[in-house]
């Protein structure tokens, strides 16, 4: 089934009681025994959004109410003042970058952004920014680096677009050339998957020194329709290759490869953008005050450790034949 | 030449017409480039480049090191890891299933070696993929191997090369494999930033998370003739625009003329090439 009829038929469930609450003649045994099944209803709820699987989490990392950059932006920082353009070829609508303030202090924020409507889609190109995004999201970062700014970071996308001009502008070199550059900028770097982490198009923007994953965000490699249309060559199959995957926050915490995964509120941040908001502030303030105590060497030393020791897959025990 | 002698008197040859296809089988090639019917024999001592058009098949891994390292002698590096399948990946085989077959097919653990010898001379360290190891794709292996290759180059200040030949990220080591990008670029940066050259050789395929790590980052980024370079490949890109590609897409001279390549250079100039740039940087 899938999540979404599941979560219907779990609300249908909640206005059931609620009709029933309004409808039955009141007197102390029906009144407990519609308290019994309000909070077995309530139960439900609660263990399907605690068991969601990976395919299910997909669902809801994708929904299109979810918080965005530019709602992060408003909900977490003030005085956000955008900034654009790589300086080279254009300003890339789906990644947004500006000025803020973080509890008084300024900062930089930078993060993929979505559209909601069919023509913001189309506006912010489904979130896949070509190499003029990554490129402008580099130039901020080095210029809050210049300054001393701590830098926050949203990601939340389908990946880097796949696209002739995108290719033909270097969006390989784009993301090779992040990925180096962003690792030696000597300020806080506070990283938070928000949405959907999609590979080398996400990582771009998610090098730090505290990668955090709200609870429903997934973090891949690969899409899941993607992988099972080469692995099983058929993209029906992309509940199966999300689980084989890994690709939840739980899973990616359990790999090594993030830091904190951080609760949405009951049903998704899809629910509840404020609330959403709420929580993950919390963990960056006390990210942010650790982070700032460390002298840059220090920060850049702890960062280079933090990612060399990530997927540490491998064993020492392959019989080498001699060659050369 | 004795097998194409025969063939052209077949009034001598005793031997059933049914019966010498299968013995001649496996000895010849067709170049796919401009359909030439080539001796298996000629096309290996000529370092897999077709003798009529040029066209450069793909060179092992270890022939790639005897091309460009001094009297095909080096000492090879972190040799012994090999994937322990953190995810247990499983899609219509088990991974573990696909690893085995690979390292029987190849003779090596993984999908690259990192070798330390010398080049014209100069002492290097040179890393070379393995495209016959599941697409030469990216994992936990390559990425610590790639990884230590530059930390190894940091310390020692020898110069690094890479030669890539790769679909990119493995699907099987999942985001463990993604994370390798930002690993290995980490341990780039230093070299950077050390000033230790670091070559990237760009082979026929480099595509996806290799692309968009390591094979871009050189101080100077050489592909071979003809070879398809991306982010995307071409497949995904096709799909998402439903358009037919340009000709000569993605290929080295489109990157070339585009600007993110140094130089494409024939295989058989392609060690002369890395020596000089080795004096320039180093002499
Ligand atoms: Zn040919």
């Amino acid at each position: 089934m899938d999540a979404n009829d599941r979560k219907r038929e779990i609300e249908q469930l909640e206005r059931d009681v609620e009709t029933l609450r309004r409808l039955v003649h009141k007197d102390a045994q029906t009144e407990a025994e519609l308290e019994r099944l309000r909070r077995e209803v309530a139960e439900l709820r609660r263990e399907f959004f605690e068991h969601l699987d990976a395919w299910q989490r997909t669902q809801l990392a994708r929904h299109p109410q979810r918080p965005y950059t530019l709602d992060f932006a408003r909900l977490l920082f003030d005085h956000f003042s955008e900034l654009h353009g790589d300086r080279a070829f254009g300003d890339d609508p789906s990644i947004v970058t500006g000025m803020a303030r973080f509890a008084g202090r300024p900062v930089l924020v930078v993060g993929h952004q979505k559209g909601r409507d069919t023509k913001q889609k189309l506006a912010r190109n489904f979130g896949m920014p070509k190499p003029e995004g990554y490129r402008k999201a580099l130039r901020t970062m080095q210029l809050a680096a210049k300054f001393g700014r701590p830098i926050f970071c949203f990601v939340d996308t389908p990946g880097a677009y796949p696209g002739v001009d995108a290719e033909e502008r270097g969006q390989a070199e784009a993301i090779a050339r992040n990925l180096r550059e962003i690792m030696l900028l000597p300020v806080p770097i506070l990283v938070t998957i928000t949405g959907e982490g999609g590979s080398g198009g996400a990582l771009a923007i998610a090098v730090g020194d505290r990668i955090n994953m709200l609870e429903n965000a997934i973090y891949s490699v690969i899409s899941p329709e993607g992988c099972a249309s080469i692995l099983w060559r058929d993209a029906a199959k992309a509940p199966q290759a999300a689980a084989a995957l890994k690709i939840t926050a739980n899973d990616m915490q359990q790999l090594g490869l993030v830091d904190e995964v951080v609760p949405e509120p009951e049903g998704g941040a899809h629910t509840n953008h404020e609330e959403t908001a709420r929580i993950l502030q919390e963990v960056l303030s006390r990210q942010l005050a650790e982070l700032v105590r460390l002298p840059p060497a220090e920060l850049l030393e702890q960062r280079y450790r933090k990612f060399r020791r990530m997927g540490q897959a491998f064993r020492e025990s392959y019989a080498v034949q001699a060659r050369g | 030449m004795a097998w194409f002698r025969r063939e052209k008197k077949p009034v001598e040859q005793p031997t059933p017409p049914e019966e010498r296809r299968v013995r001649t089988e496996g000895m010849w090639t067709k170049c796919e480039a401009c359909g030439q019917i080539i001796w298996k024999k000629d096309l290996e001592t000529n370092w897999n480049v077709c003798p009529r058009c040029q066209h450069h098949f793909r060179l092992s891994a270890v022939r790639r090191l005897e091309l460009l390292l001094d009297d095909g002698q080096w000492v090879e590096h972190d040799g012994a890891l090999e994937s322990t399948d953190p995810l247990e990946f499983v899609d219509t085989r088990p991974y573990r299933e696909r690893l085995r077959e690979a390292q029987q097919k190849t003779g090596m653990a993984d999908a690259i070696l990192t070798a330390e010898g010398r080049l014209q001379g100069h002492p290097v360290l040179c890393c070379s993929m393995e495209f016959g190891f599941i697409g030469g794709s990216m994992g936990a292996v390559v990425g610590e191997k790639v990884t230590r290759a530059a930390e190894l180059a940091l310390a020692r200040r020898l110069p690094l090369v890479i030669v890539s030949c790769s679909g990119g990220a493995r699907m099987m080591e999942g985001a463990i494999s993604l994370m390798q990008m930002a690993k290995i670029c980490a341990a780039l940066g230093r070299l950077d930033r050390a000033r230790i050259p670091y070559i990237s050789v760009l082979a026929d395929p480099t595509t996806g998370g290799v692309t968009a790590s390591y094979a871009m980052l050189g101080d100077l980024n050489i592909a071979e003739p003809g070879a398809l370079i991306g982010f995307a490949g071409p497949r995904v890109i096709e799909q998402t625009i439903r358009q037919k590609l340009p000709e000569g897409f993605q290929r080295a001279e489109f990157l070339l003329a585009h600007g993110f390549l140094d130089a494409v250079v024939h295989r058989k100039e392609l060690k002369s090439y890395i020596a000089s740039a080795l004096d320039f940087f180093l002499a």
